[in-house]
């Protein structure tokens, strides 16, 4: 089954443009067999950019097309806008992998979702996106590092808060010959559309994924409500890694949400909190993936 | 970014919160002229980022000009846990009848902003939430309602400030939420937030973090700029582009994203070394991109070893291997570069790496193996 997109779903490009990121990023995510349906450009209307037709407005887009997911790459500037114009045209699932979007902005597109789309799904911002191996990839994953589900094989789940040890967990997998139902960036921005407990819970109810991967880091307590939630409604085995386990309080490391302060959010902690609800933590990613080998081999 | 206390002030009165008269000084002539200018008595206060300023000597109250002279020439140049005092802030002194403590920021957990207001302020808001956490009084602010009157009035109802505050703190508090919302901070602080004996209510200190995401929409911010506090790494680091945070060991980092950058400072730590710096070069791992790392790491005296690990995503491997060898002929390097090159198309990425191939030059196929390599050459903490 996969979960959030599969072969079926069908996406937009918001502010398609013949030099926009989305036009770099949805070609690819074309190129990988994602049904690319349209775009949007309220200067571009009427016409097409390498095959896929551009329309004014998200609402006029998916009026044409009966798009159901939508691709934001903009500026941070746009970016909290156009989110929730694709809210309010009728898309139910929307990726924005904008890096750098103002907290404020992004605190406020958020509740305005749960409060005014409550059904529809906000992947990020400021993450990688998601790809259902051999069906359907949206955002910046190299598509041919991720392994599809091998038939009669388990399939394994993986969600993480980090862009390029999303991609190292892929890779981990596919080294070990493991495929992967559905890898879900949720970004490491201070408030994601995503959670953790979303995709956990997901992967729980998907009859394809048999195990779950779960690569978190430090800051906020994101990673401990996940432990929370696995050890009373996760039945699946869990591998886990967690990055900055060295690293010094107080300074922002890379993402916004990457802080240890006041001795919160601290590595040592989510470690902590995921081993007491039944997770495999590795020390690195590599461990977590021989990890998550050995819960497998355990199912079989 | 972080501002002093003095900037912070002069952007809570932006915003109308009232904040006492006062100038800044980064001389003692200066002072004097600044506490003349606002009236005795005046406070001189060290303005520096960290805490515990008072108890090191750095505020004090000056009844005349030679005091303010005294005091100013004292505090300037005074090191404070390793930050040393250029600039005071000289402000008329307040008499106060009561302290309390106001602030906003983020609560991730609830994703939406959390107001902490209590009538134990001037101390630090940690100790009160550990000895005496009823004494602070939390509301959560939705952003698509944001604050009113109403709610502030309730807020400090509750939070037990004296009568005659109420008012003057539901003014203040809801100046407040528009100066962390519309002035796009991350935090903002008022500690201690007073009572003067007259009735009045005003922000005796100011603490504000800026959310740097939000710089485009802020051109004012640039004033703030040229004075922070920043390590001579962080500040070529800055000028560069890059995302680096300074540490004190001997092997150099430079990774792609955020999290394999943090992943390998950890992994350098797991196999006994110690990792100079946090420095993620993004997504182009360009020659560009990749000279400004080597430059930035080289200039740190302590690096013994560079560990460069990338993992291509969209930054395909050939084009990161090109990034390499271009800034190598571009930067003299005083340390060996040890490299770890995976994911898409890692392979040509090699290829192109192994004719510089070198004692200088090493490339491992995993992150631990390169790892080991790195704190091999580096030595172990």
């Amino acid at each position: 089954m996969a979960i959030f997109v599969d072969e079926n779903t069908t996406v937009l490009i918001q502010g398609l443009s013949p030099t926009s990121q989305g036009k770099y990023h949805g070609l690819r995510n074309k190129a990988y067999g994602t049904k690319v349906v349209a775009g949007t450009n309220p200067n571009r209307a009427g016409t097409d950019i390498e095959g896929i037709p551009v329309y004014a407005s998200v609402t006029d887009a998916v009026g044409a097309t009966g798009a159901t997911a939508s691709f934001i790459s903009v500026p941070p500037k746009g970016a909290a806008a156009a989110i929730e114009e694709a809210a309010a045209a009728g898309i139910s699932f929307i990726v924005c992998i904008t890096e750098g979007i103002p907290a404020q902005d992004e605190a406020r597109t958020y509740n305005r979702l749960k409060r005014d789309f409550p059904a529809v799904r906000l992947l990020g911002p400021n993450c990688p996106g998601v790809i259902s191996p051999g069906k359907c990839n949206i955002g910046i994953t190299a598509g041919e590092i991720a392994l599809p589900p091998r038939p009669g094989k388990p399939a394994v789940g993986i969600v993480s808060r980090s862009g390029t040890l999303t991609y190292q967990a892929l890779y981990e997998l596919k080294q070990q010959g493991v495929g992967v139902s559905t890898c879900v960036g949720i970004g490491g921005d201070p408030v994601p559309g995503t959670s953790f407990i979303d995709c956990l819970e997901a992967f729980e109810a998907d009859d394809e994924t048999s195990a779950i991967m779960m690569i978190g880091e430090i800051g906020g307590s994101a990673e401990e409500e996940a432990a929370e939630y696995i050890s009373h409604h996760v039945t699946k085995p869990v591998s886990a890694y967690i990055a900055g386990v060295t690293a010094p309080p107080g300074k922002k490391m890379g993402h916004a949400g990457a802080i240890v302060s006041g001795g919160k959010g601290t590595a040592q902690a989510k470690i902590d909190a995921l081993r007491a609800a039944g997770v495999k933590v590795g020390q690195n990613p590599t461990e977590a993936g021989e990890f998550m080998v050995e819960l497998l081999d355990a199912l079989s | 970014m972080d501002l002093f206390e003095y900037q912070g002030k002069q952007y809570f009165a932006r915003f109308g919160i009232p904040v006492s008269a006062g100038g800044v000084a980064d001389t003692v002539d200066e002072a004097v002229a600044q506490a003349d200018a606002v009236g005795y008595p005046v406070v001189v206060k060290a303005q520096v980022q960290v805490g515990g300023r008072g108890k090191a000597g750095g505020v004090k109250l000056a009844t005349n000009a030679e005091e303010a002279r005294l005091h100013a020439g004292n505090i300037l140049g005074l090191d404070i846990k390793g930050h040393v005092v250029k600039r005071l802030w000289i402000e008329h002194a307040s008499d106060i009848a009561k302290e309390y403590y106001a602030s906003f920021t983020l609560d991730r957990s609830a994703k939406k902003h959390l107001g902490m207001l209590s009538a134990q302020g001037g101390v630090e808001i940690e100790q009160v939430a550990a000895t005496d956490p009823g004494a602070i009084a939390r509301i959560l602010v939705d952003p698509v309602d944001g604050l009113g009157p109403d709610q502030a009035r309730a807020w400090v109802l509750a939070a037990k400030l004296d009568p005659e505050a109420v008012e003057g703190a539901v003014d203040i508090l809801v100046k407040l939420y528009r100066c962390y919302v519309d002035g796009d901070a991350d935090l903002v602080e008022i500690n201690p937030l007073i009572l003067t004996p007259d009735g009045r209510v005003h922000a005796l200190d100011a603490k504000v973090t800026l959310d740097d995401s939000a710089s485009f929409r802020h051109p004012e911010w640039d004033e703030f700029r040229g004075f922070e506090e920043l390590d001579p790494r962080d500040a070529l680091a800055r000028e560069k582009g890059l995302q680096y945070v300074g540490l004190d060991g001997t092997v150099g980092i430079i990774a792609n994203g955020a999290g394999l950058a943090m992943s390998t400072v950890d992994v350098v730590s797991q196999v006994g070394g110690s990792p100079a710096n946090f420095l993620d070069i993004g997504g182009g791992a360009n020659a560009d991109v990749m000279a400004a790392a080597l430059e930035v790491i080289n200039t740190d005296e302590k690096v013994k070893a560079i560990f460069i690990n990338i993992f291509g995503g969209i930054t395909r491997g050939e084009e990161v291997a090109n990034g390499i060898v271009q800034a190598l002929g571009r930067v003299e390097l005083s340390s060996p570069i040890v490299i770890r090159l995976d994911g898409t198309n890692a392979e040509e990425g090699r290829e192109i790496l192994a004719p510089h191939a070198s004692d200088r030059l090493i490339s491992k196929p995993t992150m631990l193996e390169a790892a080991e390599a790195a704190v091999g050459l580096a030595g172990r903490a």
